[in-house]
């Protein structure tokens, strides 16, 4: 797999920096997309094009160039990286031509693409050896360096630990909790609330596990699927020993039910929290009852901190 | 959605998956002249949502106009899991050998299609023993694979192609209605070998709607879920007295669980989308006055990038437009708290600074006051 430190940050120059990745948004001229674009630029992204079919030859915010497609953008800027902000029905097609375009990194912002067409993606992803984070994610960061999503920057500290999360407002929520408690965070990367995920929460620990400055890690899982049942065994499995805290979010919810993310569904008793909870537990992974419980538990696994 | 039994029926009619003669009706009435065309004995079996409904006693042998008489309306009045009847099944009986387990499931974790079958069928899923268990890529079931899975569950001679046939029909169903699961459980294995779909059970993914409209007329939407919709809300009514909104699933799911572990009982999950303005929040408080059981309001919303002031100023606007009297007990994270506690001084929102906070006022507001 790729590894998605350099794709994020590239190498570190001579006097010890990492370098500015240029990021290409796709739908960067509509309300969301524009209000995200200048959100992500005033972090400290580099904008480094837009695409908007038709728009080619504008500038966005009078400094960003606006393409036709990803193609001419990637041209332009060599960038490896692309956020979609596309209605969710012209999805399927914007991230093959991302793909198509040689992008190692899509960021799916949109939220009710129908599982079909994120299945399509995700087979053309693997043939061409790229990431894809969501649909329906708040995005993926590195605080302090790169910010590509739609999450507000406050909550966020620079730090050591990774938080994997399905729900956007709760790792904004959780991730406030633990840069209030000291516990700022080395990457933060959402794998949206879709029944079909781009990035699994176990692909997620993959990418983040062997990051030697990693100090500890927070999963944020709600009912529905069971990747966070996978990503227990492989945890045990691969005998990982840092510190990792969990939340689940719908304990009390009712079955058969979806609860506001298209994934958050609990069929039988595939998906349940209680499986998950009891699955974490084998894993000896503390499980918080209340958002707030998590920053505690961490400390606690922690031990002093410094 | 989540297709009744019925509707999963007529779809499998639709692709020629055989199923016991019957007819669904909404009162007793119509159900009585369906009684007469289908002849006794028959069944009537109740519809809602839920599994487990032979247990509970929503499935019921008639066999002759009295009993239909005595136990149309029973059915028809029966509360299942917290579910009410949606319709009526009046369907004929099938004399079988034996009930088989079969359905096309959506693997979200492999990001694959799974085959189960089982020749041990009529039970729940988690109960079925010996399953076989296939991986179908997109959904696509080949001959020779279905042919593999009906001989590991152990059929024989005719069986085997009329088990051919059943799968790849449900395959093309799966794959044409975009469904996530398509169950049919128990299949019955006839006296002649064949094979008919006793019981239907189809959930397809509701982002496909829009490129299925001729299954528009399944969606079992309340009039208020079906208006919280078009504002890109998703509402889950539930059977409790306190109102839960917030932004974001997780966000609420998460508040939902909290209250009802301090005892509450929440009356609805209102999730108004990850971002929140004036309007949003307006709405949603204009479709919770529609819920007549609500007693207060708890609502946890983190604007990460939206103003609390902004969130406030709904809450007065509903106020001062006579739309809620009910007491809120909010927790509003962002920017500008202090100024949306003093805007909401005089009025009965209470605002938190967390939301266990607002949690415990919540749960002992609606105590004091019944």
């Amino acid at each position: 797999m790729a590894d998605i430190y350099e794709i994020l940050r590239g190498t570190k120059d001579s006097s010890g920096n990492y370098q500015k990745m240029p990021v290409i948004v796709q739908g960067i001229t509509g309300t969301f997309g524009s209000l995200h674009a200048k959100m992500m630029m005033e972090y400290g992204t580099n904008i480094a094009a837009g695409v908007t079919p038709g728009k080619g030859g504008q500038k966005f915010e009078d400094c960003v160039p606006i393409y036709n497609s990803v193609k001419e953008a990637v041209d332009a800027t060599g960038a490896k990286i692309s956020i979609v902000f596309v209605p969710a029905k012209f999805f399927l097609g914007a991230a093959k031509e991302a793909l198509d375009a040689g992008i190692k990194l899509l960021v799916a912002i949109p939220e009710h693409v129908p599982i079909r067409d994120t299945m399509q993606v995700l087979e053309m992803a693997k043939q061409k050896d790229a990431i894809v984070i969501g649909p329906n994610t708040p995005g993926i960061m590195i605080p302090g360096l790169i910010k590509i999503g739609i999450m507000p920057a406050s909550p966020f500290k620079p730090g050591n630990i990774a938080v994997l999360s399905k729900s956007g407002t709760l790792l904004y929520e959780i991730s406030n909790a633990l840069s209030r408690a000291g516990y700022g965070q080395s990457i933060t990367v959402g794998i949206g609330g879709d029944p079909v995920n781009g990035t699994r929460l176990i692909d997620a620990f993959e990418m983040i596990k062997d990051d030697p400055d990693l100090k500890g890690i927070v999963v944020v899982g709600e009912i529905g699927g069971d990747s966070e049942e996978i990503l227990a065994q492989h945890i045990i499995d691969t005998n990982f020993k840092k510190p990792i805290v969990a939340y689940i979010a719908g304990r009390n919810a009712p079955k058969e039910k979806r609860m506001g993310h298209a994934g958050a569904i609990v069929m039988g008793t595939y998906g349940s929290a209680e499986s998950k909870v009891a699955m974490f537990n084998k894993a000896n992974i503390p499980v918080g009852k209340r958002p707030n419980e998590v920053a505690m538990f961490l400390s606690g696994k922690m031990g002093s901190k410094d | 959605m989540r297709l009744l039994e019925f509707q999963a029926k007529e779809l499998f009619g639709q692709y020629g998956i055989k199923t016991p003669k019957g007819k669904y009706s909404k009162n007793i009435d119509e159900a009585r002249s369906h009684a007469a065309e289908l002849g006794y004995p028959f069944v009537i079996k109740f519809q809602a949502p839920v599994g487990g409904r032979g247990k509970a006693g929503g499935i019921q042998v008639v066999k002759n106009q009295d009993e239909f008489e005595l136990k149309y309306p029973q059915v028809a009045g029966m509360t299942i899991k917290g579910e009410k009847a949606r319709a009526i099944l009046l369907e004929k009986m099938a004399e079988y050998q034996k009930e088989l387990y079969l359905s096309l499931f959506l693997n979200r974790s492999k990001r694959c299609y799974t085959i189960i079958a089982s020749g041990e069928g009529g039970v729940e899923i988690e109960s079925v023993k010996n399953q076989t268990i296939r991986e179908v890529g997109l959904g696509d079931v080949t001959p020779q694979v279905a042919e593999e899975v009906a001989k590991s569950i152990g059929l024989s001679g005719n069986s085997v192609s009329d088990f051919v046939d059943m799968l790849q029909r449900l395959s093309k169903l799966t794959i044409e209605k975009e469904a996530e699961l398509a169950e049919i459980n128990p299949v019955a294995l006839l006296k002649d070998g064949s094979l008919l779909a006793l019981d239907g059970k189809v959930i397809t993914d509701d982002n496909s709607n829009f490129r299925h409209p001729d299954m528009d007329k399944y969606q079992e939407k309340t009039e208020l879920e079906e208006r919280a919709e078009k504002s890109g809300f998703t509402l889950v009514e539930l059977e409790g007295n306190i109102a839960v909104v917030g932004n974001g699933a997780g966000l609420v799911m998460s508040t939902l669980d909290m209250l009802i572990d301090n005892g509450g009982k929440a009356a609805c999950f209102l999730d108004v989308g990850g971002g929140a303005t004036t309007e949003s929040v307006y709405e949603a408080l204009t479709l919770i006055s529609k819920m007549k059981k609500v007693k207060a309001i708890l609502v946890n919303l983190y604007g990460g990038i939206v103003k609390t002031t902004t969130v406030a100023s709904a809450f007065i606007k509903a106020y001062d437009d006579k739309l809620i009297d009910l007491p809120v007990y909010a927790r509003l994270m962002g920017a500008e708290s202090e100024k949306s506690k003093e805007m909401l001084k005089n009025t009965k929102t209470k605002m938190f600074d967390s939301v266990e906070e607002a949690i415990s006022g919540v749960v002992l507001g609606v105590s004091k006051h019944g």
